[in-house]
């Protein structure tokens, strides 16, 4: 096995192990965290495929993309305070107020 | 000969309807006083009958109908259809009552609205339907009489519910209106006839036809009876006659214009118009003749057993106007038209005085509640009983001479003329006159059966009424001797009497003499008094009496056999099965399933973040399936 087929299953069992802690955890903050091992593992298999391509545009893009994960996760964590703060309670469950 | 007369005789009506209509109603703002409008809504009759008389005595020097060609309604193909004018002799003489006796009711109705709280309304639509009327009258082609002829159904409707307040009224508005849409798909269908066969719908153009050398393309009889189911409708013939009673619930004066002078006699007139059509359809004028003698019998006994004032008098013009179809049907044209202007004199002499003595009374109708008024409003009374007198055809009023005509040619025309139809109308006579006298000896002779409340207000009626009723009654005591017979033979001829009948005619006169001395006699000796005589007679015969009072039961045979199947048809097929169950039930299941599918969708978004991602996951694994299968 060589190293870059490597890297794709450690990208791949990031992202599945986002995936299922982000549908299975109730816990905001777990969530939010899932969601940026998704991303990262998203982000593993991006610059893994242009290095096997041998170019560096991938890598550029994965810094432009963890300069845009910090602003949304700076973002998210506040909402996430302030909703805490309302309701003292980090289940998702107990934010459904927008349903029809 | 052209003019532009005959249009301004038919626009002024029209003139007033709008003036008043526009400016005095409540919904124009009651702009004008009540003598305003009086003097609006009788003066704009009054020059349309004077521009009558100018056309009149035009129409006398040049000796040819004055046409008036206003402008083409619309062309279709290369035929247009025009709304013309045609003045002839006969058009002359029926323009001329209506017209005159019309301005006459106006006159009339000034007293007797006055104080009425809609009473610029009231004018607004007698103008309306003068208008109507006289368009019915004038017009040249089928299809103007035709708007005119439901415009006065319109008009008349307008007015039987003139007080719509109470529910009855309008009700028997709407049953007038709805018989005669009856008769008037007849008169649809004659047209479509004649169209199809002439291509024109000019009267003068189709009489010409039907009595041109080459046969027309449609068949006369079949025509002719088309037409007449139209003139059953508006002249209130047996079968469609119910509704001319109910229409009594109008005011007073309304019965005596629409009612009884005028615009039943639109059937009269339709008739003596296509007499070239009925010329050349004898079967057609035997249906006339013999609906004619029907309706002028059993209306006859119908008015022997009514109470209320008005309902007898339109039994009474239910049953003259048989007569008319009598004389129609056996070919007497000039003679029925003879009988529409003498009827139209008496008639609503009559009716004008039943107002005056309603009026008087304080509203009251019903004849048993009368009694000995002759003292009390003698102007009424002397008028009164004059117009019974003529109806009655007693000589020399002017009822005698035309009845009599009638009964002649029932008898003796060579055009159907039979010994059981002259038999007919003269049963139908004898019952005219015993059942007028009896009107005249139960209200106006005898003891007062009134309320002492009502006799202590009962007072002669003003001045508008009264003159006009004192005109009438001349009309209607010396309106025999105006030569209607005469003067239109030469456009429409008298049929020939067999010579062998000739002899006969005096041994006729004499017994429509008797028969009307004979009504007058029985109605008096029954009726003398206290009628202790006719209450008699009414306990021996209370099966009889019952059948006549409730006449015949004719409106709840037509309830049973019509007006209950339609109501259950309208019901369950149409109001159930149709508009509830497949109109609203198919609108109602759409709407049901849209919110049933959209529960469905509405239940994956419940809410809870975990399941939408669950969503987004399969969504993308179905995406990168699909796009490796297809890819």
């Amino acid at each position: 096995m060589d190293r870059s087929q490597f890297l794709l299953w450690v990208s791949l069992a990031l992202f599945s192990i986002g995936l299922l802690g982000l549908i299975v955890r109730r816990n905001l903050l777990v969530m939010l965290m899932c969601m940026e091992l998704m991303l990262n593992g998203v982000n593993l298999s991006l610059v893994t495929f242009a290095q096997r391509g041998g170019s560096v545009e991938g890598a550029v893009l994965v810094f432009l993309i963890f300069i845009v994960a910090a602003s949304e996760i700076a973002i998210a964590i506040p909402i996430v305070l302030l909703l805490v703060r309302d309701r003292l309670t980090l289940d998702a469950g107990a934010y459904t107020d927008l349903k029809g | 000969m052209s003019t532009h007369l005959l249009g301004l005789i038919v626009a002024l009506p029209l003139a007033g309807f709008l003036f008043n209509g526009i400016l005095s109603t409540r919904l124009g703002g009651e702009r004008l006083n009540e003598t305003a409008v009086n003097l609006v809504a009788c003066a704009l009759p009054g020059v349309s009958f004077v521009l009558t008389l100018v056309c009149f005595m035009q129409l006398e020097t040049s000796g040819k109908p004055l046409i008036e060609a206003t402008y083409t309604w619309a062309t279709i193909g290369g035929q247009g259809f025009e709304v013309g004018f045609w003045f002839d002799r006969l058009a002359a003489v029926m323009t001329l009552v209506v017209t005159g006796v019309g301005t006459l009711i106006h006159v009339y109705s000034t007293g007797y609205m006055h104080g009425d709280k809609s009473h610029a309304r009231y004018f607004a639509y007698l103008n309306l339907f003068l208008f109507f009327m006289l368009l019915l009258v004038l017009g040249r082609s089928l299809l103007v009489m035709f708007v005119g002829w439901e415009g006065v159904g319109l008009a008349s409707y307008l007015l039987i519910g003139f007080w719509f307040d109470d529910p009855a009224k309008a009700a028997a508005g709407k049953k007038a209106f709805i018989t005669n849409r009856i008769g008037d798909a007849g008169f649809l269908i004659g047209m479509f006839l004649l169209w199809g066969a002439f291509g024109t719908l000019d009267m003068d153009a189709i009489n010409a036809g039907f009595l041109g050398p080459k046969a027309p393309a449609v068949s006369a009889s079949l025509v002719g009876l088309m037409l007449f189911i139209g003139a059953c409708g508006k002249s209130a013939q047996i079968p469609l006659h119910v509704w001319l009673p109910d229409a009594m619930a109008g005011p007073t004066p309304v019965s005596a214009l629409i009612h009884a002078a005028t615009m039943v006699t639109a059937g009269i007139y339709l008739v003596a118009r296509m007499s070239g059509i009925y010329s050349h359809a004898p079967e057609a004028s035997m249906v006339v003749a013999a609906i004619g003698g029907a309706t002028a019998f059993f209306a006859a006994t119908i008015a022997v057993a009514q109470t209320d004032i008005k309902k007898v008098l339109a039994y009474s013009t239910v049953s003259q106007l048989g007569l008319m179809f009598v004389a129609l049907g056996v070919g007497a044209y000039a003679v029925a038209i003879f009988h529409v202007v003498t009827h139209a004199f008496f008639k609503a002499c009559l009716f004008l005085g039943s107002g005056s003595v309603i009026h008087a009374l304080g509203g009251e109708q019903d004849i048993r509640k009368m009694g000995g008024l002759a003292r009390r409003i003698p102007v009424t009374f002397v008028t009164f009983a004059v117009a019974t007198t003529a109806i009655a055809g007693i000589p020399p009023l002017a009822g005698f001479f035309s009845k009599d005509e009638i009964l002649w040619f029932a008898f003796a025309s060579s055009q159907g003329g039979a010994a059981w139809l002259w038999a007919l109308a003269s049963a139908a006579s004898l019952l005219t006159s015993f059942y007028m006298f009896r009107l005249l000896w139960l209200t106006f002779f005898g003891a007062s059966r009134m309320t002492p409340e009502v006799e202590h207000h009962v007072h002669e009626s003003p001045l508008s009424m009264t003159g006009v009723l004192v005109v009438l009654a001349l009309l209607s005591a010396f309106g025999g001797f105006i030569p209607v017979v005469h003067y239109l033979e030469p456009m429409l001829p008298l049929p020939a009497v067999p010579e062998s009948l000739h002899h006969l005619e005096g041994t006729l006169v004499i017994v429509a003499v008797v028969l009307a001395f004979g009504g007058l006699f029985a109605a008096a000796w029954f009726f003398a008094g206290t009628a202790q005589r006719a209450a008699r007679v009414r306990e021996t015969f209370a099966g009889v009496y019952r059948w006549l009072a409730n006449k015949y039961y004719i409106d709840e045979l037509y309830e049973a056999a019509l007006g209950r199947p339609f109501t259950w048809l309208s019901d369950r097929v149409f109001l159930q099965l149709g508009d509830r169950t497949l109109i609203d039930g198919a609108l109602h299941a759409m709407a049901a399933s849209a919110r049933r599918g959209a529960a469905a969708f509405g239940a994956l978004q419940a809410g809870s973040l975990h399941r939408y991602a669950l969503y987004a996951v399969v969504g993308v694994l179905a995406a990168v399936l699909w796009s490796l299968r297809h890819g």
